[in-house]
């Protein structure tokens, strides 16, 4: 292909859904996808599931899910930072997305096991991200789309409100074309550690992050210093605290840990700094990144005993475990006498335990100690004794792309004529903080479809 | 019994990652046994490789396949301990080791087979009989094949005992092998979990191709084998012996049987030429081959025994169709049609399990 109609930048979900509604609507298109074809599909392949309204049982979700009801949820874990009219529009149109995907080769399945409280809202991808992201290429190759594998998109020429060419390179060589119209979908840059130091304070060069090590926010960071609108705070980003022993890239799903409501969790020096009992998971899920990112080393340390081992999802890697609370904390190298006095003490602040109760707020709390465990406070008495090292782990960023409802972006007060945005490089757009599970899959299938409609509009009517 | 230790243990590494995982929970029996355990042992791990039929949903669906440090095989770690399980499991055990991987060895138990018929169709004929009888008396025939059925029906029973007490399964009910015997009659498992079939041929590509040809196969082979046993019947109950005619129940299964077989054992053939053998147990690759290629020899054999008949070569083509099948039959314990007792015995342990 010599110049396509429309040049896609990424190969996550964004991309192909934009790539598909485009090739559909008679345009030729082609995908630059930065990484190699085995890790094609960006944070997308490490997804699970897509969070969609309906009014009443539809494909693996069951009852109904209004707009009011998604909204408020939304609103609830942004607290309030929200575009409403983008929000709204995504959730809307989720509705009708869902066909639209099994259409196009996605398929679901019933909630996995473990995550019974999303069956209404969130339905559930067969075989998870990857065989999403591989139906959807398959599909896209079907219907024409020529996809490019280890093809880096280094600058887009911006002419006043016009992209005018866009250069990558591929196997050593620049290449350099010139489409009608132009699909940005290459994520975050949280892959760029230099950059997310910038950001946070040379702290975030202990993070671990997630998913993909190619979203690098290379086109996100030349199309901003060309003046391209930007929405959202590059100090935010989504976090979570991960097994400390994960993959500095690419650790994915397996590296969560769900054990902290029946832990107590102390940093370096031995000591609680946070009520570990807050709230149930996965609702508390996401401040322990921020609570260890802010802790020395940006590193915490989960301790429970026999008792508590088998009350939540297994972990990837098996647990430090040891006969002794000293001995503990000589494997996991933390000082031994402040473990046992910090244990002992939260164990004198326990009380009455009968009302334990491991998946909902129990009440089972402390008295007198500081910070306080207001659930599931049990003594941890029992040994074996069990300890995790807790890193922080970063999802994606929030700084992005500004949009408007028809995914365009702009320059100064004026749309770039040719220049649309999807995914999680203009999820800023709807988000200014906090996450929603499965709606980072929402804002990318609602907003990549958008995308390709107006670009292959555009392009058709050049 | 030791099951190489480095395929347990590959495949219990693996395992562990799903199990925190989760995302293929949906394709198969494997994942929700597995999601049952938090622990695996060798037991549970040979009775998940028994579950798997490398239908490859699962490899190409996973995040973590190479480059990946995680490394992620699973149709291949379980295949790999499947192989060993059957090796190991069988009676004797070294016609297990022996015979599994080895195409040659196969060949070669082929060849005396033949070898064999034609030294006891010279050394037996019987003046008196017709038609088939008159190249190997029926006497003859029954001193060579009844043993050469009743050993691997015997084998295959102390196998799967040994099966049974490997993988801790509780007592047996017939109501777990009915239903057991249900999933295998339609391959439910081969449909992946949405219905479209597994990925083998052709990468992600799903496709049903792999269930059918599988189907036609085993359908196949059941045809033959009612052909056979119809004829024991009518022989010994009815006193009706061979020949047979065309329209007889023998030769409508028998052949129907017999198409289904070698157009079964070709596509399978081709299919796994096709397929990414990293992702099976490529030891055994040789093995299989051969042993498809045996299963459809039979198949071809014997049609070409229906269509030359009455002919000058009958007597070479008998002689070499049930050289054949004395080979198959005797290699069954210990080659890749030994997979079908394994899978049902699975399935019916599975079935105890869930209760
Ligand atoms: C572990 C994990 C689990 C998650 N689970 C869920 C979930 O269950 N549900 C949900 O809704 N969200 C989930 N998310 C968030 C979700 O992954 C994202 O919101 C979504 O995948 C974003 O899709 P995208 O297409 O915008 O970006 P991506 O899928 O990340 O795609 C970006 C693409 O751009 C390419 N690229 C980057 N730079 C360049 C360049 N310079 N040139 C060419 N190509 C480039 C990348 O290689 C990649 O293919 C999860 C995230 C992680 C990390
Ligand atoms: S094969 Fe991969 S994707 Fe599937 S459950 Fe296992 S780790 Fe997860
Ligand atoms: S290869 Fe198929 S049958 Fe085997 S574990 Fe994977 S999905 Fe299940």
């Amino acid at each position: 292909m010599t110049s396509p109609d429309i040049a896609i930048i990424g190969g996550g979900n964004a991309a192909l859904c934009a790539a598909i509604t485009a090739v559909e609507a008679g345009a030729r298109v082609l995908i630059l996808e930065t990484a190699p074809k085995s890790y094609r599909g960006g944070n997308s392949r490490h997804t699970r599931n897509f969070r969609c309204m309906h009014h009443g049982p539809l494909g693996p979700l069951v009852d109904s899910y209004t707009e009011e009801e998604y909204l408020a949820d939304l609103m609830k874990v942004t607290g309030g930072k929200t575009d409403e009219g983008l929000a709204r529009l995504a959730i809307r149109t989720s509705e009708e997305c869902l066909p639209w995907m099994e259409e196009h080769g996605v398929r679901f399945q019933p909630s996995l096991s473990g995550t019974l409280s999303l069956a209404r809202t969130n339905a559930f991808f067969l075989g998870g991200g990857k065989s999403l992201v591989n139906a959807y290429y398959r599909t896209a190759e079907k219907l024409g789309v020529q996809v490019e594998y280890e093809a880096a998109v280094t600058h887009l020429e911006l002419d006043e409100d016009r992209v005018t060419r866009i250069d990558y390179t591929q196997n050593g060589q620049m290449h350099t074309i010139a489409p009608k119209s132009v699909v940005v979908a290459s994520g975050g840059f949280q892959a760029d550690t230099d950059w997310l130091a910038r950001a946070w304070g040379p702290a975030a060069k202990n993070f671990l992050i997630r998913g993909t090590p190619y979203n690098r926010g290379v086109v996100l960071a030349d199309l901003l210093d060309q003046g391209i609108e930007q929405v959202g705070d590059p100090t935010q980003c989504h976090a979570v605290a991960i097994d400390g022993r994960a993959p500095k890239f690419d650790g994915g799903i397996v590296t969560r840990l769900d054990c902290v409501p029946f832990s107590i969790v102390v940093n370096k020096d031995a000591q609680r700094f946070y009520d570990e009992g807050e709230d149930v998971w996965p609702k508390r899920y996401a401040i322990w990144g921020r609570l260890v990112a802010a802790q020395p080393d940006q590193v915490g340390y989960v301790i429970i005993d026999a008792k508590s081992l088998e009350l939540f999802m297994p972990s990837v890697f098996p647990p430090i475990k040891a006969d002794t609370l000293e001995e503990l904390a000589d494997k996991m190298g933390l000082p031994a006498d402040a473990l046992v006095q910090t244990v002992s003490e939260f164990n004198d602040a326990c009380g009455d335990t009968s009302g334990f109760h491991p998946t909902e707020l129990d009440g089972v709390t402390t008295t007198g100690l500081n910070p306080p465990k207001t659930n599931w406070a049990r003594p941890i008495t029992e040994p074996p004794f069990y300890g995790y090292s807790l890193r922080t782990g970063v999802t994606f960023t929030y700084l992005g792309l500004k949009v408007d409802e028809h995914a365009q972006c702009s320059v100064g007060n004026r749309p770039v004529t040719n220049l649309w945005a999807a995914g999680e490089t203009m999820a800023g757009s709807i988000l200014g903080q906090g996450y929603l599970a499965g709606f980072g899959m929402t804002i990318g299938t609602v907003f990549g479809r958008i995308a390709g409609k107006e670009a292959a509009a555009h392009a058709n009517s050049n | 019994m030791q099951i190489q230790t480095d395929f347990l243990e590959e495949a219990r590494r693996q395992a562990e990652i799903c199990n925190a995982c989760r995302y293929c929970e949906g394709y198969c029996s494997v994942f929700p046994a597995l999601h049952a355990e938090r622990a695996f042992s060798d037991g549970d791990l040979t009775q998940l490789a028994n579950l798997c039929h490398n239908c490859r949903g699962c490899y190409y669906a996973c995040q973590y396949t190479a480059p990946h440090e995680f490394d992620l095989n699973l149709p291949q770690a379980l295949a790999n301990v499947r192989q060993d399980s059957w090796e190991e499991l069988a009676f004797p055990r070294a016609a297990g080791k022996a015979f599994q991987k080895n195409g040659v060895l196969i060949a070669i138990v082929t060849v005396i087979g033949f070898a064999l018929l034609f030294w006891a169709a010279r050394a037996l004929s019987s003046a008196g009989g017709e038609g088939f009888y008159a190249v190997l008396s029926h006497n003859a025939m029954v001193a060579i094949f009844l043993p050469a059925f009743l050993f691997p029906l015997f084998s295959i029973a102390v196998s799967l005992r040994r099966y049974w007490r490997r993988v801790d399964a509780g007592p047996f009910e017939p109501a777990h092998l009915v239903k057991a015997l249900k999933q295998a009659a339609n391959m439910r498992n081969l449909k992946g979990g949405h219905g479209d079939g597994c990925n083998f041929e052709d990468e992600d590509r799903f496709t049903h191709a792999r269930r059918a040809v599988h189907q036609a196969v085993m359908y196949g082979f059941l045809l033959c084998f009612a052909s056979t046993s119809v004829a024991t019947v009518m022989h010994y109950v009815f006193n009706m012996p061979a020949p047979y005619g065309l329209l007889s129940l023998p030769k409508l299964l028998g052949v129907s049987g017999g198409l289904l077989l070698v157009v079964g054992c070709f596509e399978m053939i081709r299919l796994k030429l096709r397929s990414d053998r990293s992702l099976g147990a490529t030891a055994a690759f040789g093995g299989e081959m051969a042993f498809v290629g045996l299963l459809g020899f039979v198949g071809f054999s014997g049609l070409a025994l229906y269509a030359l008949g009455q002919t000058t070569v009958m007597p070479t083509l008998l002689a070499i169709h049930l050289g054949a099948v004395l080979a198959f039959f005797l290699l069954t314990p210990f080659s890749k049609m030994a997979h079908g007792f394994y899978r049902l015995a699975a399935l019916t342990a599975e079935a105890g399990r869930k209760g």
